[in-house]
């Protein structure tokens, strides 16, 4: 479905069926250079059980007019513009790696607006090291390479996908070559300059999951561990051999802690 | 400076794919021979019907063999998926079943197997397709038969029997110049000489039962995805852009996004036209991808000897081979195939006809055969079998003469080999 926020077109893709802003509603938030399509093994259940879905794409990502937005506090704001032309009061928010930041950041202050909260590969800081910063301003696709292989763990590299027959690192690779120039560094340097993480995780109200894979190379399990630790009530998942982009390397271990976590309505 | 930590080719040929048995240990891939896989629960299987979670049902859709060697096929041609299926005809027919509907064109190379010319040709304007045959060798006359109905731009990286080198690149500008994919069967080059998509090509098939297999042991097919289309600004396909019925109004692009064609072509094509490998075959087939790279070097180095020992034979009126220096396509061939230009090749015997069977009736060692990519060195008349239906039009279209020898080199001892193929020249112009 498509929604405005000022002017300009956000899509968001529903999980396969209508939206129902009757339903508890949960917006998925992607991460770097990404899009709705890293979600694709956890919105259709959420869609056709009890919820409503809406996995957006951040402006000048996927399917959304762009510009992008050059903060995480921008893009948060931006999330709850989303909220909030969706016509919707509250909402619960599951962000991966930069989504997750926004999401933690829009959690932290809209309090009020946030029922749930799933946090997956997230650390703070979120710094990003100088190679990748350089080459993604120089839009040279080594980026694009340095982020996928670095990004899944080291038994996915051997595949062996959820979904039969897809090799997973190339399907990884094409979704961030499919975005436009400048989109990756705009979202590295997001994480990387963002100051707010310690300061947002100490406001944290709602209750909130943290999804981990335990050989991240993107958010390090120690530095995620560390940052969840300051979220009070905090619910911890560890994936077993899981990297950064678990929702795709473990969709199902990822599907199944979402699924305890987030109430399924009657 | 920093590097991608990808696995490499030779790795990826032993190991894409699978996970050591988690139950027994076992390092070879098991073959679950089995039609049906159990559910967890109700709330499982519905959700594996719908989507909503992955894993396998019935093997007409997916197995666990066979998606392992999906996977390090997608592997090795540098895709982000494939779909094995049970011949290189059912990976070509389910492409084009994905694709299009009645109404619509294909623009295919004139020089391709037999098979594939006769099903263009002849049995899909049964269905309402039509195809348009080109040079292969005129990236232009591929433009030009371009029709507002056109779908698809197919081609081999090797023509058969001719051995024209498509010029991928220019091919694959002319089809994403009017929103069309391209599709090329790599059977003849394997993803270990050339990898298609590296150049532009969108949809590669191979008939696996060829060099990736490689022992003449299975029949087999696998259809790959690039996963570099860009379906939703083509405008031309909605089959991968707009709501399916067939899975509650499935938006394959939107939900699947670079795996679109993959994931429409096993959820809708396996799923109704059910044309799957066996969990057995894909054992056979994978047995031969573990040693794609060996076998691939050894077979190209054997043929460039056989060629050697030909070209300027006696007995032997031409020697047609991308790697000779007087074929049309030796520079193109030299640089998209650095590694060698596969083992298939043709020569003209002298003494016309009756020469030619008089040559291979003399053979000891060869296989008078209808395949190429074995283990065993193979040799065929195509005039009169893969090519006999074809009228004499569409043979001189397909650079398919009467003299035409095809050979596909094996893996024999290169003396052996040459010793074979002398006696029965000697023998052939007695």
């Amino acid at each position: 479905m498509e929604l405005k926020v000022n002017d300009c077109k956000v899509f968001a893709t529903t999980g396969g069926k209508p939206f129902d802003a009757r339903l508890p509603v949960v917006v998925f938030v992607h991460g770097a250079a990404a899009d709705h399509t890293v979600w694709k093994l956890q919105t259709r259940y959420f869609a056709w059980h009890g919820h409503s879905v809406l996995a957006i794409d951040m402006p000048g990502h996927g399917r959304s007019d762009g510009p992008c937005l050059p903060t995480i506090g921008a893009l948060a704001d931006w999330v709850i513009a989303v909220v909030d032309a969706a016509g919707l009061k509250t909402v619960s928010l599951v962000g991966h790696s930069a989504g997750s930041l926004v999401t933690l950041d829009a959690a932290a202050r809209y309090p009020d607006r946030i029922d749930h909260l799933a946090l997956l590969g997230c650390a703070f800081p979120m710094r990003v090291n100088d190679v990748l910063l350089d080459s993604s301003k120089a839009n040279d696709g080594l980026a694009n390479h340095l982020t996928n292989s670095w990004g899944y763990g080291r038994a996915a590299q051997k595949g062996r996908h959820t979904i039969p027959g897809l090799w997973i690192m190339k399907g990884g690779l094409r979704l961030f070559e499919s975005a436009d120039d400048g989109v990756l560094y705009n979202d590295m340097n997001a994480c990387h300059i963002y100051s707010g993480g310690d300061t947002a995780a100490q406001n944290i109200a709602c209750p909130t999951l943290s999804i981990m894979g335990e050989r991240d190379m993107m958010t390090p399990l120690k530095l995620a561990q560390k940052t969840a630790s300051q979220i009070k009530g905090v619910c911890e998942v560890v994936i077993p051999g899981a990297g950064h982009f678990m929702q795709d390397e473990a969709p199902d271990a990822t599907l199944n802690a979402l699924r305890d976590f987030l109430p399924i309505p009657d | 400076m920093a590097d991608p930590k990808y696995l490499n080719f030779d790795t990826l040929s032993l190991h894409a794919g699978q996970k050591p048995d988690a139950n027994y240990g076992a390092r070879a891939v098991p073959i679950y021979q089995s039609t049906s896989f159990v559910f967890q629960d109700t709330d499982h299987a519905a959700a594996l019907f719908n989507l909503e979670r992955a894993g396998h049902i019935y093997s007409r859709i997916s197995n666990p063999t066979v998606a392992v060697l999906e996977e390090r096929i997608a592997a090795l041609e540098g895709g982000v998926g494939a779909v094995a299926t049970a011949s290189g005809q059912a990976a070509l027919h389910l492409a084009v079943a994905t694709l299009m509907g009645a109404g619509s064109h294909i623009v295919s190379s004139a020089s391709i197997y037999g098979g594939s010319h006769n099903m263009f040709a002849h049995t899909l304007p049964r269905f309402g397709i039509d195809a348009t045959f080109v040079d292969p060798r005129d990236p232009d006359a591929y433009a030009a038969a371009i029709q507002p109905n056109t779908r698809l731009l197919f081609g081999e990286t090797l023509g058969n029997p001719g051995l024209e080198v498509l010029n991928v690149e220019a091919v694959a500008k002319v089809a994403h110049d009017t929103g069309i994919p391209l599709m090329i069967d790599n059977t003849f080059a394997t993803p270990y000489l050339f990898r298609p998509f590296e150049y532009g090509c969108d949809i590669v098939m191979h008939s696996a039962t060829k060099f990736l297999g490689g022992h003449g042991v299975a029949v087999a097919g696998i259809l790959v995805d690039s996963g570099q289309f860009d379906w939703e600004a083509s405008g031309k396909f909605p089959t991968m852009t707009e709501p399916y019925d067939g899975y509650h109004g499935l938006d394959f692009a939107e939900e699947f996004g670079p795996g679109a064609f993959i994931m429409r072509a096993r959820a809708e094509g396996l799923r109704d036209f059910g044309a799957s490998m066996s969990p057995q075959t894909a054992f056979y087939i994978l047995q031969g991808v573990e040693t794609l790279s060996v076998r691939m070097q050894r077979h190209v180095e054997n043929t460039r000897g056989i060629v050697d020992f030909l070209n300027g034979h006696g007995a032997v009126s031409w020697v047609t081979y991308p790697e000779l220096p007087d074929h049309a396509d030796h520079n193109l061939a030299k640089s998209l195939m650095p590694d060698g230009v596969g083992a298939i090749f043709s020569f003209g015997i002298k003494g016309g006809r009756g020469a030619g069977a008089k040559f291979i009736e003399s053979l000891e060692i060869y296989s008078h055969l209808a395949n190429v990519g074995d283990a065993k060195s193979l040799i065929i008349h195509p005039a009169s079998t893969t090519h006999q239906q074809m009228d004499a039009e569409s043979l001189k279209a397909a650079g398919v003469g009467e003299d035409l020898v095809r050979m596909s080199v094996g893996l024999e001892d290169i003396r052996d080999l040459i010793d074979d193929l002398g006696g029965a020249l000697r023998r052939s112009q007695r």
